[in-house]
């Protein structure tokens, strides 16, 4: 088999163990669900500003992913799979495969909380259609990558829960500074020059983190 | 070593002398006076602290990442051991650089903390460490915790430069050399506005902290070192 088909059978191998159990996607909405009404509750029918959305959004997408991505990695570890996923295929393979299912979940992820915020909040409208598709998907991306590697950092750890966002938050701020600043923009309405930088920033992060994760990742995968 | 031991404390000490007792004043005749820098006056004296403990701050942890990046080569623990006790003074400085930043901001700006990009940059390598460590004492084995937090330095790493060189340039905040600062691109020392017999001395306490961190570093690779044996042999 090709690294392309091998990858591409780690995905559907993934999304088909996801389909049975529906552990990661019950979680994820669950998340959004409890998140969202909080703050609701907490804002009692305000307005907030676009500032404070853009926020608020980027908050719940953070730590719903926190409480989801990590399933990636430490669902082979808690199998016992992991050894045998080892044997068939390489590091690399494994790699590619669960960054493309991790950035399809943040995918998903991200498309359903801005339907939620489109529904609940009326100021939540989206001026700038194009700057908020890069924001959204860029932002997806990095989230992903990032995800990806320290998820199977902490599967060899012992307290995974806790460690999870404990160690993803330090790399993942410039992320979601940049990401937070762009979709601000995005509901200002603002032309797409004006995310130039911002967008120029995600796509370095992306780049690095996940060519970064890809040379490290032997070293994590390999017992 | 202990010429570093000596040589350390010997500029330290000269550097809180000479820092502190050099007269500030407005039109400087001669070697023995600093001029006065527009808008810092007297306070200008804390760049001898906290611009160098900031530096051996980011030095340390580049230490930390090479000695990682050389124990995922050749899987010798010792490597390991100088990762760790880098990091650990990494820590140590990245506090003091903390402390001495909010209490100038306080006395500058008003307020301990303002969420200036570069206080955010310091407060995010903070958090690094801190992840570290933790990461350290949620692994059991020496090979494994060793492996996993070198691999997590040098991810954390990656990230570094994004808040240390691109966020502060591109963002507006209150430290020189952040966008929209009409004096001029890049930090203080950089700048005109540092006369040369304050830059001497500045450059001074920058060899004396990192002649510090080289000497610390040293002793506490030698303890960490004898830990290890002992805990071998037990």
């Amino acid at each position: 088999m090709s690294a392309l088909s091998s990858t591409y059978a780690v995905v559907v191998k993934d999304v088909q163990s996801e389909l049975r159990t529906r552990y990661a996607l019950n979680a994820l909405v669950m998340f959004v669900v409890t998140t969202v009404s909080i703050i609701l509750f907490a804002l009692r029918g305000d307005q907030p500003s676009n500032t404070v959305l853009a926020g608020m959004f980027w908050v719940v997408v953070f730590f719903t992913s926190m409480s989801g991505l990590s399933r990636a990695f430490v669902s082979e570890e808690e199998r016992g799979t992991s050894l045998t996923l080892q044997l068939i295929a390489s590091p690399s393979v494994i790699y590619f495969g669960k960054l493309l299912f991790n950035v399809f979940l943040t995918l998903t992820l991200v498309f359903g909380v801005t339907i939620v915020y489109t529904v609940v909040f009326p100021g939540f409208t989206i001026q700038s259609l194009d700057i908020f598709l890069a924001t959204v998907f860029l932002g997806s991306l990095g989230l992903a990558s990032a995800a990806t590697i320290i998820a199977a950092i902490i599967a060899k750890a012992n307290t995974r829960g806790t460690l999870y966002p404990v160690l993803s938050f330090p790399i993942l701020i410039v992320l979601l500074m940049t990401v937070m600043s762009a979709t601000v923009k995005s509901l200002d309405g603002e032309p797409f020059s004006e995310a130039m930088g911002d967008v120029v920033v995600l796509i370095s992060y992306c780049m690095v983190m996940t060519a970064g994760s890809f040379l490290l990742f032997d070293y994590v995968w390999k017992d | 070593m202990t010429a570093v031991k000596y040589g350390s404390i010997g500029i330290i000490t000269l550097v809180l002398i000479a820092g502190l007792a050099i007269p500030l004043t407005r039109s400087p005749q001669g070697w023995l006076e600093f001029p006065v820098i527009p808008g810092l006056e007297e306070k200008a004296r804390n760049i001898f602290f906290h611009v160098p403990t900031a530096w051996t701050t980011v030095l340390a942890f580049l230490v930390s990442m090479f000695y990682g990046i050389r124990y995922l080569r050749k899987r010798n623990l010792d490597d390991d051991l100088k990762s760790v006790t880098s990091a650990g003074l990494g820590f140590l400085f990245c506090v003091l650089a903390t402390v001495t930043g909010a209490l100038w901001a306080k006395f500058n700006w008003g307020s301990f903390w303002n969420w200036d990009p570069r206080q955010t940059s310091i407060f995010i390598l903070l958090l690094i460490y801190g992840a570290y460590f933790a990461l350290r004492s949620a692994v059991e084995t020496d090979e494994k915790r060793a492996t996993l937090s070198a691999v997590y330095a040098v991810i954390a790493g990656l990230t570094v430069p994004f808040f240390i060189f691109i966020m502060p340039r591109m963002m507006s905040g209150l430290h020189p050399g952040a966008k929209g600062d009409s004096s001029g691109a890049g930090p203080l020392f950089e700048s005109k506005m540092m006369a040369a017999n304050m830059r001497v001395l500045f450059y001074i306490s920058m060899i004396g902290f990192n002649l510090l961190y080289v000497w610390l570093f040293n002793l506490r690779l030698r303890v960490a070192r004898l830990d290890y044996r002992r805990l071998i042999q037990s």
